[in-house]
């Protein structure tokens, strides 16, 4: 039945061709095959902008929630969060548009610091592998991570979520030097069973490429983040303190 | 533009989009999204929803406006008209859940170039009466759908263990990852042909017989 009515279609298509090389018909005039279109993009127009509007509350609210779900993960027992960004040593206020490293401080009920979350990102096997990550200045240690955004392999390289073994590696030590230029160790990504110090990170043997995607975009998003963080922390502690 | 010669809805206009002309076991379109997001049922359903309602608007649409829009622009309409409903679909998906979102990535975006969309604005619902076009579409719709549904189940059984996310087996159970990659969609997708090609041939086989006994 479906092949007689795309047969059937094609023949009409073709035979109208045919009409209009011939003129053997009067041709659809220009104005109305303009006037149609306009008219169409116009009604689509409209019903774009009209879900956009409608929807765009709704989203910005998905996402609010979001990332404030990923910071309660990564910074356990977060009440409240603020951002901020980081330039030349000072906290900012967050702006739109804006370049800097962004951070999230999260506080508990009191409005005590409980830790700073902090994104991060590295070339992964499919594509960056962005996280977020949590950092204690208690233990000055990582507590963990959530992945933001990635488009891993299923079943091998996603298990960087999933592995019960991969997630013990946290806390990860990532105390910074006492000159405070970068991490007293950098964060590596060993070979799966060679874990030996606080610092390093023991790959998925299968994900290897996905774990050490991990341990990059730790290392470089903690190297540049948490020197020029720590002289910040006092400040950081209450959150009325930064205004 | 000639008008439709038949414009009676039977049982038939709706259920031929599920069994006899079922856009994926038979008719083979839009194979992107069924290889793509059926690795989970969840991804499946959802797939299958935001196409079945660009389906259904775009074919009412497209029948309604038929009239007015002539031949040689006919096809830039129908695209401009589907890509509306799939930014719609795509804000709405936004909206109601961001992970769905992610899963789903490109894809939603792609439903603008399922052919099987453009293939029922062409030859159905530009030639078919609103009504009739939306109860085709609904079948056409469900029928896509229930084939992406029956690969994300089998997929995410095999492939995770699981089905809508909640486990199935103990912990023992070792996934059979190559069905949640790229080629267990082709694997299951085969499956699925077959066993439809199977029980097509043994319905006219049994036809046959049954007359060759009649005639006898």
């Amino acid at each position: 039945m479906n092949e007689e009515v795309i047969s059937s279609s094609d023949s009409g298509a073709d035979s109208n061709i045919q009409q209009g090389q011939t003129e053997q018909q009067p041709q659809t005039p220009s104005s109305s095959m303009i006037a149609v279109l306009t008219g169409i993009a116009m009604l689509s127009g409209f019903l774009v902008v009209l879900t956009a509007q409608i929807t765009a509350p709704m989203i910005a609210e998905n996402q609010r929630i979001a990332i404030e779900k990923a910071i309660q993960q990564v910074v356990p027992g977060t009440v409240s969060n603020s951002k901020y960004r980081l330039l030349n040593g000072q906290l900012l206020p967050m702006e739109k548009g804006t370049k800097d490293p962004v951070i999230y401080a999260g506080f508990d009920a009191d409005n005590k610091l409980l830790g700073i979350a902090a994104e991060g990102g590295a070339q992964g096997y499919a594509g960056m592998v962005n996280i977020l990550y949590g950092y204690d200045p208690k233990c000055e240690c990582i507590k963990g991570f959530k992945v933001l955004k990635m488009a891993e392999t299923p079943g091998l390289g996603d298990k960087i979520i999933t592995d019960a073994n991969f997630q013990a590696n946290f806390p990860l030590d990532a105390r910074v030097s006492r000159e405070h230029i970068a991490l007293a160790n950098s964060i590596i990504t060993v070979k799966n069973g060679s874990k030996k110090h606080d610092w390093e990170i023991d790959a998925i043997s299968g994900a290897t490429i996905t774990s050490r995607a991990v341990g990059k975009a730790l290392n470089q998003s903690a190297q540049k983040l948490l020197p020029e963080l720590l002289p910040l922390m006092p400040r950081l502690r209450f959150k009325e303190a930064i205004q | 533009m000639s008008r439709p010669r038949d414009n009676t809805i039977t049982m038939e206009t709706f259920t031929e989009g599920l069994w006899k002309d079922n856009p994926v076991f038979v008719m083979l379109l839009g194979m992107c999204p069924v290889l793509a997001v059926t690795n989970s049922a969840i991804n499946a359903l959802a797939m299958g929803l935001a196409t079945l309602f660009v389906l259904l608007a775009s074919s009412i649409m497209v029948s309604l406006f038929s009239r007015f829009i002539p031949k040689q622009v006919r096809i830039a309409t129908y695209i401009v008209i589907i890509a509306t409903f799939v930014t719609i679909v795509d804000y709405a998906i936004q909206a109601i859940s961001l992970d769905l979102y992610n899963a789903l990535g490109a894809f939603i975006q792609l439903i603008v170039a399922n052919c099987m969309i453009l293939g029922r604005a062409e030859a159905y619902a530009s030639k078919h009466k609103p009504l009739k076009s939306i109860v085709n579409g609904l079948g056409m719709g469900a029928g896509f759908t229930l084939a992406l549904l029956s690969l994300g189940v089998v997929r995410e059984i095999l492939g995770a263990g699981s089905l809508f996310g909640i486990q199935l087996f103990s912990d023992n159970f070792q996934p059979w990852v190559v069905m949640v990659l790229p080629a267990g969609g082709f694997l299951v997708l085969g499956a699925w042909l077959l066993l439809f090609d199977w029980i097509k041939q043994r319905q006219v086989l049994l036809e046959t017989k049954g007359e060759q006994s009649h005639a006898s």
